[in-house]
């Protein structure tokens, strides 16, 4: 179950879920996609096209031939401990090959989107409950949706209810801005919501049938709405993943000079530590993305050294603030929030 | 004998203790009563395996009775109607009511004729997880004295409890449930994540706290703290400061 908070406007986690749902089309997954904001029939429409092998990797191409000509480099004379360490790789190189790119200045072709099988599920369009059905005092809209998931999965055989399917598929499920008050749920619009528990339902319930069919879950939530904090660490608790997508768009991050290649910072909150005791923890907690021309990518985030010769008291503390940023952790391993003092 | 140990983690995951615990318990024959609410059963028992106890065969011999919870809250909410004699474990979650959860689990403790299990244990993983589901705290804090009292009391078993915490959490309710299950433990094991942040090789610290000041007035709690590593088998533990990374 991947959660992921939204950025103020939307923008970029809207960007984040078209990729997970063209990922699926590529890989031949099917899809359900649930949105009571905008007609699912339009979020297919705007997924993003596969770059061809070649075409990405003459991008990268291109940028690694440049980095490569300042290769050779002087033997360092004062930091020369830092002479072993592994040069500093920002993005992904070509041989990890894992999923596919996109091309974000393109459609995907409609006979690519054709190719799976799409389910959707557009609150507005939905009949009413049935009479009867269960709904433990879940929001309505929330209750319809658990019902719309549960009744594919099981017709389409996703829980290996069906013997005879030989060939068993993933679903992938994308829920698009889960708990705005366009679901009929009002944690984002007030302190004291009139029910705080429909959410956190919703999220175990949902979470019992991803555990129990081949499924995967990405869902958005305009976290920086929801005033109740309360909500968003049980609602941590329940998830697998939590991502936050912070945009700068509009903040005063826009302009410090420390990130002017980047449009945002990734946060990850929590990574799954699922049959293991042990979790997957990358090496660096800060990542931020940027949207180049045709590109999404989320790279390391590495602040260039502080080489003026004058460092006044205002960009010392913005260094300030964004040595908290790289101190902050993931979830599963360790937060600090006192960033070391030097 | 008639122990309750709560299990807290902050800032980090604790959930390695869990895994300790139901191996540990397993091994060591008791008869032991899951309440897993968080994970699947197929997550528990891969990692048990690795820690060399097979979940499948204890429920096989009646060792183990495993409560699933995301699976049976799939049965409850859209299987048949359940039987008026028989509510479900899990039916707080639409009356909001534990009672029906407590009786599961003092049913599934009782030895039965011909058990020769030593020692009842039960284990929750986690308790946080109810307050997500509608629980009260009044009516949690109440479900886990009902248990004390029939599980470490008049069967003479133990309970282990795993708790989420945050510093600066804002889920008062949260909060006030492991504030009043601290006072009334006998054993805490806090798993949290270093201040200092993340770290490769110190994966957070825990601190072992045994409420000597429950049994006899004046007596202080004793306090021990180390540090710890997850690797995939087991957990190696030692002083702080003294990672096998810095020796």
């Amino acid at each position: 179950l991947v959660f992921t908070e939204e950025d103020k406007y939307g923008l970029y986690s809207n960007l984040l879920f078209k990729y997970f749902l063209a990922e699926g089309i590529v890989c031949g997954h099917d899809l359900f996609v649930a949105s009571a904001k905008e007609h699912p029939d339009n979020i297919r429409k705007e997924l993003p096209a596969p770059l061809l092998d070649d075409a990405y990797g003459k991008e990268l191409g291109d940028e690694a031939a440049a980095a490569k000509s300042e290769d050779f480099q002087d033997s360092m004379k004062i930091a020369w401990r830092y002479q072993n360490l592994p040069k500093m790789e920002a993005s992904p190189t070509t041989h990890t090959k894992f999923g596919h790119y996109y091309d974000v200045s393109k459609k995907m072709s409609p006979e690519l989107c054709q190719s799976v099988k799409w389910h959707s599920f557009y609150l507005h369009e939905e009949l009413s409950l049935e009479p009867g059905m269960k709904t433990w005092n879940m929001n309505s809209g929330y209750a319809r949706l658990l019902q719309s998931i549960q009744r594919i999965i099981s017709q389409e055989g996703f829980d290996g209810s069906d013997p005879q399917k030989k060939q068993r598929n993933v679903l992938r499920i994308g829920i698009q801005s889960l708990g705005s008050i366009l679901w009929g749920d009002d944690i984002c619009c007030s302190d004291t919501p009139e029910d705080i528990h429909s959410l956190t339902k919703f999220l175990y319930v949902l979470r019992g049938l991803l555990r129990k069919s081949l499924s995967a879950c990405i869902i958005t939530v305009p976290a920086h709405l929801i005033q109740n904090k309360a909500i968003m660490e049980r609602v941590t608790n329940l998830s697998d993943v939590v991502v936050g997508l912070e945009s700068f768009i509009g903040s005063e991050r826009e302009t410090n000079p420390l990130y002017k290649d980047y449009h945002g910072l990734v946060h990850v909150h929590q990574i799954p530590r699922l049959n293991s005791l042990i979790c997957d923890v990358s090496d660096t907690k800060d990542l931020a993305f940027r949207l180049k021309r045709k590109l999404f990518t989320i790279e390391r985030l590495h602040l260039p050294p502080d080489l003026s010769d004058t460092v006044s008291r205002a960009s010392k503390q913005d260094l300030a603030g964004s040595a908290k940023l790289l101190s902050s952790g993931c979830g599963a391993m360790a937060i600090g929030k006192k960033h070391l003092d030097f | 004998q008639g122990k309750f140990t709560l299990l807290r983690d902050t800032r980090t995951d604790g959930s390695f203790l869990v895994h300790h615990f139901l191996s540990f318990y397993l091994r060591a024959g008791c008869k032991v009563c899951f309440v897993a609410l968080l994970q699947s059963f197929s997550h528990y028992n891969i990692v048990a395996q690795k820690l060399g106890v097979s979940l499948a065969a204890a429920k096989e011999r009646g060792q183990l009775v495993f409560l699933e919870g995301l699976k049976s809250c799939l049965d409850l909410l859209f299987g048949e109607e359940e039987q008026p004699g028989q509510p479900s474990p899990l039916g707080f979650l639409s009356t909001s009511d534990l009672r029906a959860l407590f009786d599961f689990v003092r049913v599934s403790l009782t030895p039965v004729d011909g058990d020769s299990w030593k020692g009842p244990v039960l284990l929750v993983d986690d308790l946080s997880v109810l307050l997500s589901l509608g629980a009260s705290p009044v009516a949690m804090l109440d479900f886990i004295h009902y248990c004390r009292v029939s599980v470490c009391c008049q069967l003479k078993g133990n309970v282990v409890v795993l708790v989420h915490s945050n510093e600066d959490s804002e889920d008062e309710e949260n909060e006030l449930v492991v504030t009043s299950l601290c006072h009334h433990s006998d054993l805490i094991l806090w798993a949290e994540g270093l201040a200092t942040g993340f770290c490769k090789d110190v994966h957070g610290q825990i601190k072992i706290i045994k409420r000597l000041s429950l049994q006899q007035a004046g007596e202080q709690d004793l306090i021990q703290i180390y540090q710890y590593k997850i690797q995939d088998r087991n957990v190696t533990f030692f002083a702080r400061g003294l990672s096998a990374a810095v020796l």
